[in-house]
């Protein structure tokens, strides 16, 4: 299966030994923004090519790959993103959170609580989250240099002065231990709580913006907030439709022209487990094995 | 009853058998060549090598019959073969003032040695469709003449002699390498020329055509525009002496623009550079133009906030590799943040209803 024309997961272990020495450089700095000179890959820039590179340097041949986007393994960039490196490291793959030692991911956290023996790699659009404020990156880099944050907190709240509510539903940002405010990616804020103190090693990738950063395991990361307006993690205030939980992100799915829709599990090895453990939401049918 | 959709592996891979019956087109025409895209498309080619950074005409017209004519995505499959070749070495510099033209024109001076010639232009001709073209046949033969050994000095190497254009500072430091290392600001001019050559033709003639129209106005004549083949050179650290390990076709431009000067400081021209691989002439005289609005300051000029003067917004916008795949990544799903912006929109709406509702009361 693996194409033997190119190195053990695609790069050059010059490359590779680079995005090494990068990754190290951001875990040594939690939340610092490293520039890494950045490969053209063989997919589309915006399309998950920093989380593949970090990816391929974190991959050993004894690994077990997991792939997710928008929380499911089964969506066509993480099924093209899977193959990739099935075809090009031959390693083994999953579906199943617990199971894999390095998951990439778009856009969500796995809900099951990931382990000290897992690395959960972010691919990032862009990994300023100046970036909206000012649009210069030799600006915002100076900035982080000075902790010059008041833009942000002035922002959110012109948020709440306008609308009542911090306006940032996804890569709601945070300030990692007192330190650099951080870009967490596209993820819903509802899963902004996962990110401090978690076991596992985070590392983030942006490709088309050459930047690798980190979160090494046990760090402390808070949502940006005030003290009269606390973070919120929030939902959709409805249960999982087919598997009952109650505590899952969900995505909204469209039944019919009438209005008709249902709320299912975003993250799908999530909710084919608790199916298969015999948990059953509104709508649910008996559980099959395919139909995860 | 929703199902938990599953099957993108089967949809991509029928989505790509049927995208290689698409780009076969009718299989009652004859199929393309990759040597006739090469030899009768050899101005995509040019450009997929130019933007592609790899200079290989074979490998440019095979990306462009993959593409199925779509110049970005051909540059995006040579960019992505590019990176994963190793680095051998670096050849010497290329004397394009030694260079086999096949075309030297000059806008600055009726004649200069070496002379004006047009070679293979479409400048002269009219834009009616040759509706003979339609009809296969051989094109009239072209005149020849014995190649014209005079060399052909450079154009502004001509007012350097009299001190009327800004030398440029000759070094031979090691310039830094845009495809090895992440782009910094503040870029130097070598790291600008770099990103400018691999650069989207259309963007950077937009941005050249902005100066053009006052947007960091810089006043360029074409000093001199030369299309031909330069020997490259490389030192073999085996044998002790450089040798020629082959033969490249590059466009260069060089622009004469407005001079600067004082009381004290006796006025010179400037100039902008174009360097582009293959027969690319439009882009070659873009990027002259807009490495010239780019050297504002260290010419001394004001910044007067148009787009071509800065660095950061032209150099982080150039490459198309990067625009499309970024532009195009909004196709990918983004469920979970719309849900997110969603239930956020609700929660407003039904907060700013309840107080109207409040207010009526």
């Amino acid at each position: 299966m693996t194409d033997t024309a190119y190195n053990f997961a695609y790069l050059d272990e010059e490359t590779k030994r680079m995005i090494r020495r990068a990754i190290l450089k951001g875990i040594a700095i939690p939340g610092y923004q490293v520039p890494f000179a950045s490969r053209e890959m063989p997919m589309p820039y915006g399309w998950g090519t920093g989380g593949v590179q970090v990816t391929a340097a974190c991959l050993t041949p004894g690994d077990r790959l997991k792939v997710i986007d928008q929380g499911a393994d089964d969506t066509t960039n993480a099924v093209s993103i899977r193959k990739f490196f099935e075809r090009t490291a031959g390693v083994a793959t999953t579906e199943r959170t617990a199971e894999a030692t390095v998951i990439q991911t778009r856009h969500r956290i796995p809900e099951t609580p990931l382990t000290g023996d897992q690395i959960l790699v972010y691919q990032v659009p862009i990994p300023e989250p100046l970036r909206f404020l000012e649009p210069r990156e030799t600006e915002t880099r100076k900035m982080h240099e000075l902790e010059e944050y008041g833009l942000m907190h002035v922002k959110l709240y012109e948020d709440i002065a306008r609308h009542g509510h911090i306006s940032t539903a996804y890569a709601y940002p945070v300030r990692v231990e007192g330190r650099y405010v951080m870009d967490p990616s596209p993820i819903p804020k509802f899963d902004n709580p996962k990110l401090s103190g978690n076991p596992a090693i985070q590392l983030f990738g942006a490709g088309r913006e050459q930047r690798i950063y980190a979160l090494p395991p046990f760090t402390e990361a808070v949502s940006l907030d005030f003290e009269d307006h606390p973070f919120e993690a929030s939902k959709p205030d409805h249960p999982c439709d087919l598997c009952g939980a109650e505590g899952s992100y969900l995505d909204e799915v469209i039944t019919d022209d009438r209005g008709g829709r249902m709320f299912v599990c975003s993250d799908t090895d999530f909710c084919a487990e608790r199916r298969a453990a015999g948990h059953a939401g509104r709508l649910a049918a008996p559980y099959e094995e395919t139909a995860a | 009853m929703y199902v938990a959709v599953k099957g993108g592996e089967r949809a991509i891979d029928n989505a790509h058998a049927w995208l290689a019956e698409e780009r076969r087109g009718d299989p009652a025409v004859p199929e393309l060549s990759v040597a006739q895209i090469r030899e009768q498309m050899a101005l995509a080619v040019n450009r997929v090598m130019a933007e592609g950074s790899l200079y290989d005409p074979d490998l440019a017209a095979l990306a462009i019959k993959q593409a199925r004519g779509d110049l970005i995505e051909a540059v995006f499959l040579i960019r992505a073969y590019r990176t994963t070749l190793p680095r051998i070495g670096a050849s010497r510099p290329v004397d394009t003032g030694a260079m086999a033209c096949d075309r030297r024109i000059s806008a600055t001076f009726k004649d200069a040695p070496g002379g004006q010639v047009l070679g293979p232009t479409f400048d002269y001709t009219h834009r009616l469709l040759d509706f003979a073209l339609a009809a296969e046949g051989e094109p009239p033969v072209a005149a020849t003449a014995p190649p014209d050994e005079t060399p052909t000095p450079r154009i502004t190497d001509f007012l350097g002699r009299d001190g009327l254009i800004q030398p440029e500072p000759a070094t031979d430091a090691e310039p830094r390498d845009l495809t090895r290392e992440p782009l910094e600001f503040p870029a130097d001019r070598p790291l600008r020329l770099q990103s400018l050559t691999r650069g989207d033709e259309g963007f950077v003639l937009a941005m050249a055509y902005s100066t053009q129209r006052g947007y960091g106005r810089n006043h360029p004549f074409v000093g001199e525009l030369r299309i031909g083949a330069v020997p490259v050179e490389m030192d073999i650290p085996e044998l002790g002496f450089a040798i020629e390990i082959g033969e490249i076709t590059l466009t260069e431009c060089e622009t004469v623009n407005q001079f600067a000067g004082s009381r004290t400081e006796p006025a010179q021209f400037t100039r902008g550079y174009g360097l582009v691989f293959g027969q690319t002439e439009r882009k070659a005289i873009s990027m002259a133009l807009v490495d010239r609005a780019l050297r504002w300051d260290e010419l001394g000029e004001d910044d007067t906030g148009a787009p071509a003067q800065d660095a950061e917004f032209v150099l982080s916008h150039a490459d198309n590799i990067q625009a499309t795949g970024f532009l195009e990544h909004i196709k990918l799903p983004h469920y979970v943040d719309f849900q997110a912006e969603l239930e956020l929109v609700r929660k407003l709406r039904a907060e700013a209803l309840a107080s109207r509702r409040e207010a009526a009361e």
